[in-house]
């Protein structure tokens, strides 16, 4: 096998099952590849004897035919999923250190199915970010580059996580979408990103931003890698209160099914204002490949688009407000010593907290505060109500919705903004599935003209993965993307 | 919606965060930025319309009120920065 980095992981899977490759084989191409991209600065954690031992313990299992799902195959994890005995900091400085002694469900039932740990992937500080900028580690780099060799964000806040993928430095690895965060870089990258439904992946071991909102999912490079991934992550988990005990249909037969007789939905109100042109013609030529495949497209309408982001930044920075008073300088991580517990407090999360995480929980306390809390935080679950139920008519008629990923390809590291504003914006068709619990997959559909990949997204019924995994199919045959990034393992040029 | 610099200082002290003086300025034009975007949201009308609490509608699950979990001091306290005799410390809050 000449090129381990460039299978697919349902191609390791069958070239391991028939011995052609061998797990530690696999899992030693990847670590060489980690330490090939590291200059792009997308792991924060190599866990690379870990990776050999549990290889070496898949290989095992293949040859008694005790194989799981994704057996043998190389692994990367967001740095927010807790990992017993590995660091695990939400890329904060506030949890320098911390080792966990326990290990996430999402984790766990990836390494139960066989998968191989890599290490922890950079990401926005506690998934606050649209372009992995706000980690403490430094930014993650995008392995695409534009005509002019200028450094590119991989998007955020799983920025690391689909970098490493799309550089060949991971087969799969885990993201977790707050509000784009997985979909968002994985358009970015060119790769393919799911985020489920909410509540289809145990929350139980990731660290918390925004509790209503935050759902982990696969980063993948083809639609059969992700529905892989995603049977093997996703289930019931007694440990998440809100983890839904939904059955899971089988993800890879519904690969196949085709979209004809499907009807998918554009919304009108998703073609903003000096949107990018080349985002608009590929849109449309997305609804050309499914209505080439027998779907249906219908002109729907979702007339409270605009509100999802304002509701989004009440509700994500007060639940964040909360969730991160957590972080104390008692329990775990940082402390900065002052005579007084208060001084304490407050030193140690000035320390330990980076600016947009202080900025989101200022945000966040400001919103629930007294006097505010209706004027705010009620107005936006109230306005949250209504984007749902534009979601809930439009799948009286339709069967899915077909959008773009976000409104422009990758953009450079460092960009000078002056308005928070301007980067929130990055998440406008986004959101709102987050907004509703609905699923939404990203995946790459063309280059633009400076030869960087712009994604579509394809959004579901609650607990309809399935669906999103068979238009998806459709559109990867369709759109035969295959150019790869300049900067990826291998590919020294 | 204009945040003013006393009010950066008073939801820093509810959010047990030190902002010194000289960012107050800053945070101040930030925060007022962001709250008179999110001002849009009354333009919509909501009368009527019940704050969502779940977006599944699935209710919580209970649980037999038992002891589940449990006794494990050692790795609850394996990540504290400062520990005595099997406790937290902090800095004396009493006098």
């Amino acid at each position: 096998m000449s090129d381990l980095l460039s299978l697919s992981a349902v191609a390791a899977r069958a070239a391991l099952e028939s011995g052609e490759i061998s797990a530690p084989e696999l899992t030693t191409a990847y670590l060489g590849a980690v330490e090939e991209t590291a200059p792009l600065n997308n792991y924060v954690a190599v866990t690379a004897d870990r990776a050999l031992e549990m290889a070496a313990a898949s290989q095992a299992r293949i040859k008694s035919g005790e194989a799981g799902l994704i057996e043998g195959i190389p692994v990367g994890v967001k740095d927010l999923f807790c990992t017993a005995g590995v660091v695990s900091t939400a890329c904060s400085r506030i949890l320098e250190g911390f080792t966990p002694t326990y290990e996430s469900t999402v984790t766990a039932n990836l390494w139960r199915e066989g998968g191989v740990m890599l290490g922890k992937l950079n990401c926005d500080e506690f998934a606050m970010g649209s372009g992995n900028e706000t980690s403490a580690f430094g930014p993650a780099i995008n392995p695409w580059q534009g005509g002019d060799g200028v450094d590119l964000v991989p998007g955020g806040s799983s920025g690391g996580s689909a970098a490493a993928v799309a550089a060949r430095a991971a087969l799969l690895a885990t993201g977790t979408d707050t509000g784009g965060s997985i979909r968002q870089p994985a358009a970015f990258c060119g790769i393919v990103g799911m985020k489920p439904t909410y509540g289809r992946c145990s929350r139980w071991g990731i660290v918390a931003f925004a509790s209503s909102l935050d759902q982990a999912g696969p980063f993948s490079r083809t639609v059969a890698d992700n529905a892989l991934m995603m049977q093997a992550m996703a289930g019931h988990d007694p440990k998440d209160s809100t983890s839904a005990d939904a059955p899971l249909p089988d993800l890879m037969a519904a690969l196949d099914k085709g979209v004809k007789g499907m009807k998918i939905g554009v919304p009108a109100e998703y073609v903003m204002d000096g949107m990018d042109g080349e985002v608009v013609a590929l849109w449309e030529q997305g609804q050309a490949w499914l209505r080439d495949a027998g779907a249906e497209l219908v002109e729907i309408s979702l007339p409270h688009t605009k509100y999802a982001l304002p509701a989004y930044y009440i509700i994500a920075p007060a639940e964040a407000s909360s969730n991160l008073a957590r972080y104390d300088g008692v329990r775990y991580g940082l402390r900065v010593e002052a005579d007084s517990l208060d001084e304490m407090y407050a030193g140690t999360r000035a320390a330990g907290f980076g600016e947009e995480v202080q900025r989101r929980i200022l945000i966040g306390t400001y919103v629930l505060s007294a006097g505010y809390y209706d004027a705010y935080y009620l107005k936006a679950q109230k306005v949250r109500r209504l984007i749902k139920q534009d979601f809930d008519s439009a799948f009286e008629t339709v069967d899915a919705i077909l959008t773009p990923a976000t409104p422009t390809a990758a953009f450079p590291v460092g960009r000078k903004v002056d308005d928070p504003v301007t980067n929130y914006l990055n998440d406008v068709f986004t959101v709102p599935a987050n907004l509703a619990g609905l699923p939404g997959m990203a995946l790459p559909a063309g280059l633009n003209s400076d030869g960087l990949p712009l994604g579509l997204q394809i959004l579901g019924r609650p607990f309809d993965e399935a669906s999103l995994y068979s238009i998806g199919r459709v559109i990867e045959d369709a759109a035969a993307f295959s150019a790869v990034p300049q900067r990826r393992a291998g590919g020294a040029s | 919606m204009s945040v003013d610099k006393s009010t950066v200082a008073r939801i820093a002290r509810l959010a047990r965060i030190h902002v010194p003086e000289d960012r107050q300025e800053k945070l101040s034009a930030e925060l007022s930025g962001i709250l008179d975007w999110i001002e849009e949201l009354n333009e919509v009308d909501t009368e009527n319309v019940e704050p969502i609490a779940s977006v599944t509608g699935h209710s919580l699950p209970r649980r037999e009120d038992v002891v589940s979990d449990g006794n494990r001091v050692d790795e609850v306290l394996a990540n504290v920065p400062e520990t005595a005799s099997g406790f937290f410390v902090v800095p004396k809050v009493v006098e």
